[in-house]
């Protein structure tokens, strides 16, 4: 219905925000690609000033032949998949806790809210010391009292302690979609299941989960998003050793630890390449689902 | 270039308004990267006095070591100029030197006495002969151990004991029932934390890094040895959760009463015998450990020093700030406030010479430390770099950092001994490789 | 919900409910609490609970070290002045998306979200570099420039999803008495979508308030925000916890309490409006 007036005007409305976020992607992204086909170690004395050395693919096939690329990329996705797991599977079962009448709701959703506040990287730094010190730790307290041998958290089970210390902080995310959700789900609906005598687990099943759909949609794609550049939690807790370096990680080594910003470059293009499999994967999914 | 030069313009314009607003009509402010250690963070308190004396006020940036390094190597390969000094080791200094990105230290005043700083330093932090940071403070290190426990056992420590006996030692004081482990080393990745140490225990036991050629030894059997040694030590004796500990966790380990023994930095020792230690009055040193029959000791070199970047404006400021630091009359300041344990130490000959300093009980062993030192024969057979505990290329801190993360794997039981070898000689060789060297 | 509850049932629900939820909360309280021990009691064995004298000296060592209000006031600026800009540039362009729909609409806004998956770390060094050639390093200019563009997305998603709340009857009526289109977005449109707006702002602060990337990398003293106050304190020589607690502290209680104070508006926000 909208006219052709108002068609030009929303072209130009959005214009600033295209343009910009354009401006966003393109610029580094061709910068990173030139790099990418450079000899460029600053350490050497490479600079843009003084013009870099064109090497081809040189770089590309030295990052995917790095005996490190394939574990990293492995990382990743079990690093993304186990906090999606984890914070959608414990988000439905809180966000059906939280939906039954209890006293104290009020102070009870502050509470589980609270970790999304807390910046990653003291996040990462109280789990790191506070909570997983092998000694001094809560959780090596904790162990003690009930006689067991203290677990050296971040050596023991390095990408496990990731994930939980990222569930930790995206669950308050996952709980409160899921519960907003519930809350929308017709009560009547689910009486009258039970009346027609539906066990509780096919009553989730066949109401609760498919009306939790769309939700769990969100959850997914923008968890993901974020999850995909996790990088403090690393950096702060393992500094990628014990096979937690992901993508993002084997990077930021290439670039900052080994100052090779073509090869950094060429990682970046994978990261990109992966990311867009990933957006794509999900945009279907989630095109759909929100079309509902 | 339109769009660069209206972006420019833009910017230009919006610079200006903010900072209209935020000025603050100091005459000079000089910017300082520092790292979040002791000494560091003690001189912070200080200046005060060098804004008083010099009408130069200062902003201090403090960073946690990894994220100091990552920042300032940033700055300087992109030209950021965002400080006028930054604190680096004796890793970055000649490198940075070698590409003319740090301002040469050659023109400082006569009071400063320039000679008077420690030869093995002063000749780590140059290239070609030309200074190009100034050491705040310098270390070698040492054995610390404590020496109730060492009577305890019936044993004593040699001034210059070997692995073989301070395996003997930790297996005498290792008594978990009271939660103290024999011994505490660094296990923790990254090239200057557990990459640092056991890059230092390889030389002790004849191991290196690369042959004259740059190929990769870690396929040797002195590096099998070394590895071997070190994680049955640490197994045997160790804290749970060594492959974790670095520097610092160690330190903590330690003051708590929980080590017997702890091999590393001697700037240690003025924390180990501090305020902050349980153990003040019962901890002896020694120096560093050797194989049997192996020439070279675990000692290692390094010197956190104060440089001024290329690019700064304020260059002759960020110099009388160095010349402030680094002087004979800051160690007297700290000495007459905190007395004379908790001066910087190992920058300076004449602090050495100080009989105050001389009846500090570990001045003589750091010093004796330091001299064993030698960056420019560090290993039993020859190698084509210098540095002892790092080799001065720019490939280094990548590499190292790599090979330590694989060590630590090794330490955390994720692989074994051998695993982790043959992927630091995969690493090694790869990086040696890409960079042109073989 | 009209359902019946047992007694019982409510009672079992309450203590299931609150023991999740103080599990959950547990690292930051224990944070607050060691934030007031002594170095020494915050490695007691066995940890000390409410039996230890409290000190504030934490606070001030850390203040007496770092100018904490400098680092706050830089975080307010940057996060509040990303934020604002963000919201600026995203409401026209969610407007016409939400009321002029075309058949690119939704791939354009989720081409805009795929520009947040491109890994931070692949282009520090461009992006460092554009910051030394155009002198925004240490800037908070900078940065609010950055931070926007890195929001900018969410918030055009956001307020995308809630301005498809808004029937676009009310609209077409104003259009009819003859409201152009400015008038139209300032005085029938915005007044509507306050809510929706207010919880973008929340939400886009909070999440601008954390990002700990770039405020680290691209700033050194003038426009260093509290996720570059905190990094001094990671990992010190000799004991630390009480420390580290007293600035983490310091550094996530304004968020906290921000959050807190705005719970209705943010857990709109957090469900991104796209959930009812």
């Amino acid at each position: 219905m909208a006219t052709k007036a108002s068609r030009s005007a929303a072209r130009i409305m959005m214009a600033p925000a295209v343009v910009l976020l354009l401006g966003w992607m393109l610029v580094p992204l061709i910068m990173t690609l030139y790099f990418s086909f450079k000899r460029y170690l600053p350490l050497r004395g490479d600079s843009l000033d003084r013009g870099l050395d064109w090497v081809g693919f040189d770089n590309y096939v030295r990052f995917i032949s790095s005996s490190s690329f394939w574990p990293s990329v492995q990382t990743t996705l079990v690093m993304v998949g186990g906090v999606l797991i984890i914070t959608v599977v414990l988000g439905i079962l809180l966000a059906m806790l939280l939906d039954q009448p209890f006293f104290g709701q009020g102070v009870v959703r502050i509470l589980v809210i609270a970790p999304f506040f807390v910046m990653p990287t003291v996040s990462a730094l109280v789990w790191k010391n506070m909570m997983m010190d092998p000694v001094n730790g809560v959780l090596s307290h904790l162990w003690r009292f009930f006689g067991a041998e203290p677990v050296s958290w971040l050596s023991d089970v390095p990408l496990g302690s990731i994930v939980l210390i990222v569930s930790w902080q995206w669950l308050p995310f996952a709980t409160l979609i899921l519960l907003t959700a519930i809350q929308s789900l017709d009560s009547e609906q689910l009486e009258a299941a039970e009346m027609d005598g539906a066990p509780p687990l096919r009553r989730f099943w066949h109401i609760v989960l498919p009306h939790l759909s769309r939700a769990i949609t969100i959850v997914i794609l923008i968890q993901t998003i974020f999850l995909l550049s996790i990088f403090a939690e690393i950096f702060v807790t393992t500094g990628g050793a014990f096979g937690t370096r992901t993508l993002t990680y084997l990077i930021f080594q290439r670039v900052i630890d080994s100052q090779n910003i073509g090869l950094g470059s060429a990682g970046g293009v994978y990261a990109i390449i992966l990311a867009n499999i990933v957006a794509i994967f999900l945009m279907r999914i989630v095109g759909k689902n929100l079309d509902k | 270039m339109s769009l660069k030069s209206t972006l420019r313009a833009a910017t230009a314009l919006s610079l200006i308004t903010a900072g209209s607003a935020f000025a603050d009509g100091h005459s000079a402010t000089i910017t300082i990267a520092t790292v979040n250690n002791g000494d560091m963070i003690r001189m912070q308190g200080y200046t005060d006095q060098f804004t008083e004396e010099t009408g130069i006020a200062v902003e201090w940036v403090t960073l946690e070591e990894n994220v100091l390094r990552q920042r300032v190597t940033t700055d300087i390969t992109t030209n950021g100029g965002q400080f006028d000094i930054m604190t680096i080791g004796m890793y970055e200094a000649p490198i940075w030197g070698s590409n003319d990105w740090l301002v040469p230290l050659d023109d400082l005043s006569a009071e400063y006495d320039v000679d008077d700083i420690l030869p093995a330093m002063r000749a780590g932090l140059s290239y070609n002969g030309t200074l190009y940071a100034a050491p705040f403070y310098g270390e070698s290190s040492m054995v610390m151990y404590r020496t109730d426990l060492m009577e305890e056992a019936g044993l004593e420590m040699p001034a210059a004991p070997t692995w073989q006996f301070i395996r003997e030692a930790a297996a005498a004081m290792d008594d978990p029932e009271n939660d103290i482990n024999g011994i505490c080393l660094r296990g923790k990745a990254g090239w200057g934390e557990g990459g640092a140490f056991i890059t230092v225990t390889g030389n002790s036991f004849g191991a290196r890094w690369f042959d004259e050629d740059w190929n990769a030894q870690f396929d040797q059997p002195e590096w099998a040895e070394a590895l071997n040694f070190y994680v049955n030590l640490m197994n045997d004796y160790g804290p749970e959760g060594y492959a974790t500990n670095g520097f610092n966790e160690n330190l903590s380990l330690f003051n708590q009463g929980k080590c017997g023994m702890w091999i590393d930095a001697t700037v240690a020792a003025s924390f180990v015998t501090g305020d902050d230690s349980t153990v003040a009055d019962s901890v002896g040193f020694a120096l560093a450990p050797n194989s049997e029959g192996v020439d070279k000791r675990a000692n290692w070199l390094w010197a956190w020093a104060l440089a001024i970047p290329a690019g700064t404006q304020q260059a002759d400021e960020a110099k009388q700030f160095i010349e402030w630091a680094t002087s004979k009359d800051y160690i007297e300041l700290v000495a007459e406030n905190e007395g004379w344990a908790n001066v910087p130490p190992g920058a300076r000959t004449s602090l050495y010479e100080t009989p105050e300093y001389q009846a500090v009980p570990f001045a003589q062993m750091t010093l004796d430390s330091i001299n064993a030192a030698d960056p420019n024969n560090p290993t039993v057979d020859p190698v084509p770099y210098t540095g002892i505990q790092f080799a001065a290329i720019p490939e280094w801190a990548g590499m190292a950092t790599e090979v330590s993360q694989e060590f630590s794997a090794a330490y955390a039981g994720q692989q074994t001994v051998e695993e982790a070898l043959a992927n630091a000689q995969a690493i090694a060789n790869e990086t040696m490789e890409a960079a042109g060297y073989r | 919900m009209a359902r019946a509850i047992s007694p019982r049932r409510k009672l079992i629900t309450t203590a299931a409910a609150w023991t999740i939820a103080l599990i959950i909360f547990f690292p930051i309280f224990w944070t607050i609490l060691t934030s007031f021990k002594t170095e020494a009691q915050a490695i007691n064995d066995p940890p000390l609970f409410f039996n230890f004298d409290w000190t504030l000296e934490n606070y001030s060592v850390v203040q007496e070290r770092s100018d904490y209000m400098r680092f706050l006031w830089n975080s307010v600026i940057i996060a509040g002045g990303s934020t604002l800009l963000g919201i600026l540039i995203a409401v026209p362009a969610a407007w016409s998306m939400a009321f002029v729909p075309s058949r690119r609409t939704k791939d354009i806004l989720l081409w805009m979200l795929s520009t947040k998956m491109l890994p931070a770390v692949g282009v520090l060094y461009p992006i460092s570099l554009l910051f030394v050639e155009f002198n925004l390093l240490d800037t908070r200019i900078g940065l609010v420039v950055v931070l926007m563009l890195i929001n900018l997305p969410i918030i055009v998603w956001m307020l995308y999803t809630y301005f498809r709340e808004i029937p676009g009857e009310i609209l077409e009526a104003a259009r009819m008495d003859g409201a152009t289109l400015k008038e139209e977005i300032l005085y029938v449109l915005t007044p509507m979508a306050i809510p929706g707006i207010a919880s973008t702002v929340l939400l886009n602060f909070i999440l601008a308030w954390n990002e700990a990337f770039w405020t680290l990398n691209l700033t050194a003293a003038n426009a260093a925000p509290l996720t570059a106050f905190i990094a001094s304190y990671s990992s010190p020589e000799g004991l630390f916890f009480a420390k580290l607690s007293a600035a983490s502290t310091m550094a996530i209680a304004p968020i906290l309490i921000l959050g807190w104070f705005s719970q209705k508006q943010l857990v709109r926000g957090l469900t991104f409006g796209a959930v009812k």
